[in-house]
């Protein structure tokens, strides 16, 4: 069982901070409807405040680290062009789907689209944090506030969510290869 | 811009709406410029030219960085202005959601390529 440096990334990148991502979305639109309607009676403690804040601020640094890593890491390596006269694609995925009818809108609107909306989540959480550092608990006298709060939270789950499925889908299609090799487990030879 | 935004009461809160509703339309502000400048990125060769910031990355990376100056760029001046006031935070926020939804849809490439 092996692994190349490019697809290690990949992994990072995806399931590691954008995969982390939406589940973490999950819970913040929990917590922000379960503790901070105007129907919950419970009166909120400072504890819940800074759990708020930094389950937030935590959001945002996997958002950012998400698009940081897939715009700076992986994506050049998925754009890269190839020489002239490469017959073999596969190290040049942008090319590889391109190359093909069946496999182009892979591109041309899957990665077009994702490279640019998965931009909003990071934009989206970071507000919300910003929000939640600057009233905390008091967040829930503030009925607007957190409803439009909740509203961005939805828009960056699905922002990173489109961004998800399509990387998925985009990495079956095409998968980012190459760099050097590494041994995870030697397997049993038959 | 504040000038509109000033008169309006404080919620049952004590502490003023202005910090958040300036984080908000600022968060707006910065979904539609990621999506304008995609789309110019796009249309014009001399303006995706100037947005290659990083060579591995291609315009990719001006794109996103200009858009992302502009949204912190705007988060401060509001945020200077709004916040120790109240403002019209369903305007704001009206707005604020108006310029996310536009922008969100503008980065799908069918709609992007009306343009």
């Amino acid at each position: 069982m092996e692994l190349t440096t490019r697809s290690l990334w990949t992994l990072i990148h995806g399931i590691g901070f954008g995969g982390l991502y939406l589940l973490a979305c999950s819970g913040a639109l929990v917590e922000l409807c379960r503790c901070y309607t105007a129907g919950n009676q419970t009166p909120l403690t400072e504890d819940d405040g800074r759990f708020l804040r930094i389950y937030l601020v935590a959001m945002s640094a996997l958002a950012w680290l998400a698009v940081l890593t897939g715009a700076y890491i992986v994506y050049p390596w998925y754009r890269a062009t190839p020489p002239p006269g490469t017959a073999n694609l596969a190290a040049f995925p942008q090319r590889l789907l391109l190359a093909s009818p069946s496999t182009s809108a892979w591109h041309s609107i899957g990665m077009e689209w994702k490279e640019h909306v998965a931009w909003l989540a990071p934009i989206c959480i970071t507000m919300a944090a910003g929000v939640a550092l600057q009233y905390g608990r008091n967040l829930k006298d503030h009925p607007q506030l957190r409803r439009t709060v909740l509203g961005f939270v939805w828009i960056s789950l699905l922002a990173a969510a489109i961004a998800g499925v399509f990387g998925a889908m985009i990495n079956k299609s095409a998968p980012v290869n190459g760099g050097s090799v590494i041994h995870i487990v030697q397997g049993e030879q038959k | 811009m504040s000038a509109q935004y000033t008169s309006v009461p404080a919620t049952s809160a004590a502490q003023p709406d202005g910090a958040g509703a300036a984080a908000i339309l600022a968060a707006g502000i910065g979904a539609l410029a990621l999506a304008v400048f995609a789309i110019l990125g796009d249309q014009s060769t001399a303006f995706k030219n100037l947005m290659i910031f990083s060579k591995p990355t291609g315009p990719l990376s001006g794109v996103t960085t200009c858009a992302m100056v502009l949204w912190l760029a705007a988060w401060g001046v509001l945020h200077a202005r709004w916040r120790s006031r109240s403002v019209d935070l369903a305007r704001v926020n009206a707005i604020a959601f108006a310029l996310l939804i536009l922008g969100f849809l503008l980065t799908f490439p069918p709609i992007a390529d009306l343009f």
